[in-house]
């Protein structure tokens, strides 16, 4: 009898790690002054450490260092003050040297950990290192040859790798998402999946529950991406489950994932056997690293996000979901930051959260545009939100103004002097015109007074057409009850 | 003394002062090597149109009363290792016959910064790998001495073209030994410098951790001259020192009064499987006895862990040129093959351009790295090389400097060694200074009864080159071959 | 003399990309055998406690870094003059899978 994959995952237990590709965002090579660059003709970036030639010489690059080591530090890891690189042995047409340069026994970051906000809580997945290698050319098929680009060929990377403790495709999706933001709010990497800067390979292996050993891993790869990770991973997972609940045995092999066709399929060839033959290599000392320069490093480092996630919660009553949107990216949480500060006070930033994500936000949506290109600062709109809150403008007439000040720029106070839309709350004025409101209309105030509680709004709007809706609509309102008799 | 045989100094002076042209020098050493390399072999590419627009624009700047460097018209030769810019480059290789690079070595630069001409690129065993320069890919490099020997290796080319004055000095590499036991193979100055006192930048690499570039040279003042204008830190290179550069030819005259020489034990009493000379031995005795005439005290010191020196360099440097090799596939420059597929073309370019001895060594590297092999291999070798460091840093607290034969026997016949590892323990006097890192200089100390040169081996502490070259210099004025050229091919 | 057997040696010129005809997989096997022969000394020496020495001399603590300033590419020619195959700026070689080329 065939089971389901969902009756099958309450028997067995999936097992992901990942392995995550982070090209670094400097402007030369790894270890060669070449420049970096995307879309560049074929073989334009290349000198002769690039390309291999004899008799060239590696370097490293001290920004690549830099970068690397405030990840480490934002991930909280174990930096080695004097870390090795090694040489990994293999031909292949977009490794010009026949090795690559990476790092094997003695990585530059160990015991990390990366922190995925999922629903209202944070889960911290831990790191098994992180270390420093370069990149390889782009070797693309075309019928029975192959083209190389070595353009791409020793950009610094940091490879990511994850314990294999992520326990879903989704939570594997979530990972991946929480590292591209992360990469992105300390500035080390734009981390564009398309342009091939965020790269994921998948350990994937199924046990059953309650076993605490690993079960046979495939890797997959060629995972481009967010979408991928998931769907890849629950593809293999369910091939997996499958080919266990036939009594079979899971092969450790690499497999590739074809995004288009829905499936994976093996990468079986004898470049498989593949013994790396690493050691360190004699080429470059060690990698020094004093704790001047962490120091320096974490002292710039900005508050991360699941920091700020619980801070929000905590400090500003916002709620989790509100709060993940804000952390989404560091110019939003920047941006809310700024805004609270210019507006302290109590329940301000649930207060300004609300303006944010409601109006803010959906604006720029609705422009596909980055809050970046706003036009309203943050002092703006903590403004508008003081302007509402003193009862300068009703709420309704703030969001006439907040559209104003995004389309133009303007400071709110101005708008709201030049419409003269500034709200009446004088209960002498307003008594007045309620007044004259009830005393044109007696009708109504009969039928009000009869019971027809409907007729309440009529009364409100005639005030408000009469101010051209300044009036203070809580004082209307009173006043109101009070004139009308109930 | 004609020009053939100046030494770089006077050649620079006779340039300096007008007394010959830098394009009339030229042309006397290209007719020169037209004629006596056609039996000699040094050269695998003269660079004639090059060497004649170098020096025609040093006479003109001369003329104009320009400054001209320290080795202005001085014709130099380069071991065909060395990166030159649009100059042949081929590291004695088939697999990288045509390819012309885009850049030059910094020595290569340095020199040409100095003024020096450069004549040629020199044969070589393939990339660096053999003590008789019989490994070549290309031809035969005979000893100018005598011309059914071998100049040595790997650097025969550079050593022979010194020694037959077709050229002033030249440039090699050292590795396990390669430019010392050519320079007494052919009897000329050799030196190998301290590890990372001269930039590898543009060297073809072997074994990154053991090469170095030195120079090859008729005097000892010549070596140190050269040694002053190749020295000194590169950004290009990061196992390169940032240790400041002496004025090495100011710290000649000093004699050896005073100064503490040790001998190991190990390199006198024939350990290995080949006993020395005894010409050797007798000449390394006059050395010795020479030395303690001029003041020095000769102490016997031990380096107890030389019998596995070997041992350790035939691990170490093959597992780092198999890796250094990889490069060489045929895909971005050098000879391809034909082939029918990615790994047919790899496997097809590497074996049909590699000669045997590379191939030896690459697979003797590629068996030491592999996993499970490691450990036993090339994790062990390195350890014993620290040990054999160790074994120097002991001995240098109680001498200043160590003197050795440079080799077991003079220059051997052509096809003497019958297999590779014959071939190998011919290289134990010079082996453990690379394992160490540390300078080595030969100097020529005497002849066989045959008539060929003995090298004499100074052995010294890191970045003190100063002291060899003060050493060397007593014994080249005191038991040296003087005027004496070779009479084979000349 | 330490057996290499021929598996092995066929195997260590496949990792090393090299072809070799079965008479020099033959010379292999006997000079590769001797010389590693030649190794066992090592196996006898106490290394407990020694650093292996994978730089020499002062280069194992001197390091030097490169400032991330860009300086300018071979042009294109130049990079791929020595390129046996080429189309247009891209570096030919054969795929991967046997026999596709033709």
């Amino acid at each position: 009898m065939t089971r389901t994959v969902a009756e099958l995952l309450e028997v067995w237990e999936p097992v992901i790690g990942l392995e995550v590709h982070v090209q670094l965002a400097t402007k030369t090579k790894a270890f060669s002054a070449s420049a970096v660059g995307f879309g560049e003709p074929p073989n334009s970036l290349t000198d002769p450490v690039v390309l291999g030639l004899p008799g060239s010489l590696p370097v490293f690059n001290a920004a690549a260092l830099e970068l690397a080591l405030r990840l480490g530090i934002a991930t909280g890891s174990q930096i080695r003050t004097r870390s090795r690189f090694a040489r990994k042995h293999y031909f292949y047409p977009d490794q010009p040297k026949g090795y690559q340069i990476s790092q094997y026994d003695e990585p530059l970051c160990e015991h990390g950990h990366v922190d995925l906000i999922l629903g209202c809580a944070v889960k911290r997945v831990r790191l098994t290192r992180i270390h420093l290698e370069e990149d390889a050319g782009k070797n693309t098929h075309v019928g029975a040859v192959s083209h190389v680009d070595l353009n791409r060929a020793g950009v610094p990377l940091v490879e990511v790798v994850s314990e294999p403790e992520l326990t879903s495709a989704e939570e594997a999706a979530e990972f991946m998402r929480s590292l591209h933001r992360l990469v992105r709010w300390i500035e080390i990497s734009e981390a564009d999946m398309e342009k091939g800067q965020l790269r994921c390979d998948a350990n994937v292996s199924i046990r059953p529950r309650g076993d605490h050993r690993l079960g046979t891993r495939t890797e997959l790869k060629n995972i481009n991406s967010f979408r991928h990770v998931q769907n890849a991973i629950d593809h293999e997972i369910a091939r997996q489950l499958r080919i266990v609940s036939a009594g079979g045995q899971i092969e450790r092999e690499t497999r590739l994932w074809d995004a288009e066709a829905g499936q994976s399929a093996s990468l079986r060839s004898k470049e498989e056997a593949n013994d790396y033959r690493y050691f360190p290599d004699p080429d470059l000392p060690p990698l020094v690293v004093d704790s001047a320069m962490m120091a320096n490093i974490l002292r710039a480092l900005p508050e991360l996000p699941a920091a700020r996630f619980e801070r929000y919660q905590r400090m500003h009553g916002i709620s989790p979901d509100d709060a993940r949107t804000l952390v989404s990216d560091r110019s939003f949480a920047e941006y809310f930051d700024a805004a609270c500060a210019a507006h302290p006070g109590e329940g301000s930033g649930r207060t300004i959260a609300n303006w944010m994500l409601t109006e803010l936000l959906g604006a720029l949506n609705a422009e596909a545009k980055q809050l970046s290109q706003a036009r309203m600062s943050p002092g703006m709109l903590s403004a508008l939100v003081g302007l509402v809150e003193n009862g300068t403008i009703s709420g309704k007439i703030g969001k006439e103004i907040f559209a104003e000040c995004y389309a133009t720029g303007d400071p709110p106070l101005a708008i709201v002097l030049r419409r003269g839309v500034q709200q009446i709350s004088d209960e002498g004025v307003l008594r007045e015109i309620v007044e004259r409101v009830v005393t044109a209309h007696p009708k109504q105030a009969e039928g009000f007074a009869a019971g027809k509680d409907g007729l309440f709004g009529f009364f409100v709007g005639a005030v408000m057409k009469e101010t051209q809706g300044r009036a203070n609509p809580i004082l209307t309102s009173d006043l109101l009850h009070k004139r009308l008799g109930r | 003394m004609t020009a053939a045989f100046w030494t770089v100094a006077e050649t620079a002076r006779q340039i300096a002062t007008g007394q010959i042209t830098a394009s009339r020098l030229v042309d006397a050493t290209l007719a020169r090597i037209a004629t006596v390399d056609r039996e000699l072999g040094a050269f695998l590419d003269v660079d004639e149109a090059g060497a004649r627009a170098t020096a025609h624009e040093l006479d003109r700047k001369r003329t104009a009363g320009e400054p001209l460097g320290p080795l202005a018209g001085v014709p130099i030769a380069l071991k065909d290792n060395l990166v030159t810019k649009g100059i042949p480059t081929t590291a004695g290789s088939q697999i990288l016959v045509g390819w012309i690079p885009p850049y030059d070595a910094t020595v290569v630069e340095k020199l040409r910064a100095a003024g020096a001409v450069i004549v040629g690129k020199t044969n070589l065993d393939e990339f660096g790998m053999g003590s008789s320069t019989e490994r070549s890919s290309f031809k035969q490099t005979r000893n100018p001495w005598d011309a059914s020997r071998v100049p040595g290796g790997s650097s025969g080319g550079s050593a022979a073209a010194v020694a037959a004055g077709l050229c002033a000095a030249s440039l090699g590499t050292d590795t396990g030994g390669s430019i010392r036991q050519p320079a007494a193979f052919t009897g000329v100055v050799g030196l190998k410098p301290t590890y990372g006192r001269v930039s590898r930048w543009g060297v073809v690499a072997f074994a990154s951790s053991l090469d170095q570039v030195g120079p090859l040279a008729r005097t000892v003042a010549d070596a140190a001259l050269l040694l002053e204008v190749i020295s000194g830190h590169d950004p290009r290179d990061a196992t390169s020192l940032a240790a400041p550069v002496p004025r090495y030819t100011a710290a000649l005259a000093g004699g050896v009064a005073g100064l503490k020489v040790g001998l190991p034990r190990e390199f006198f009493d024939g350990h290995g499987s080949g006993t020395i000379d005894a010409d050797v031995r007798a000449a390394l005795d006059r050395t010795i006895a020479m030395l303690r005439d001029q003041g020095a005290e000769l102490v016997e010191v031990s380096l107890p862990h030389t019998p596995l020196a070997l041992a350790a360099y035939y691990i170490v440097a093959p597992a780092e040129a198999s890796s250094n090799l990889a490069r060489y596939d045929g895909v971005r420059y050098g000879k391809r093959a034909e082939a029918s597929d990615l790994l047919d073309l790899y496997r097809k370019t590497r074996g049909a351009g590699f000669g045997p001895e590379v191939k030896r060594r690459i697979m003797l590297g590629t068996y030491a790295l592999r996993s499970g092999y490691y450990d036993a291999y090339y994790k062990k070798a390195q350890q014993v090389r620290a040990l054999i460091k160790r074994d120097f840093e002991q001995a240098f607290t109680q001498v200043d400097v160590l003197l050795t034969p440079t080799t077991p026997t003079a220059a051997f016949r052509f096809g003497a060694k019958a297999t590779p590892l014959d071939m190998y323990l011919g290289d134990i006097f010079t082996l453990s200074c690379n394992l160490a890192g540390l300078p080595g200089l030969s100097v020529p100390c005497g002849l066989t009864s045959e008539g060929l040169p003995i090298g004499a081996q100074l052995l010294g502490k890191p970045l003190d080159e100063a002291t060899l070259l003060r050493v060397g210099a007593v014994i080249e004025r005191e038991v040296g071959l003087g005027d004496r050229r070779p009479g084979a091919i000349a | 003399m330490t057996t290499l057997t021929r598996n092995e040696v066929e195997e260590i010129a496949l990792l090393a990309r090299l072809h070799l005809e079965p008479d020099e997989l033959d010379r292999m096997q006997t000079d590769l055998g001797a010389i590693l022969e030649h190794f066992v000394t090592l196996a006898a020496v106490d290394v407990t406690g020694v650093a292996p020495m994978t730089h020499a001399g002062a280069a194992a603590t001197d390091m030097t870094l490169r400032a991330d300033v860009p300086e300018p590419s071979l042009p294109v020619d130049e990079a791929l003059r020595a390129v046996a195959r080429r189309d247009g700026d891209l570096i030919v070689v054969p795929s991967i899978i046997p026999g596709n080329n033709s």
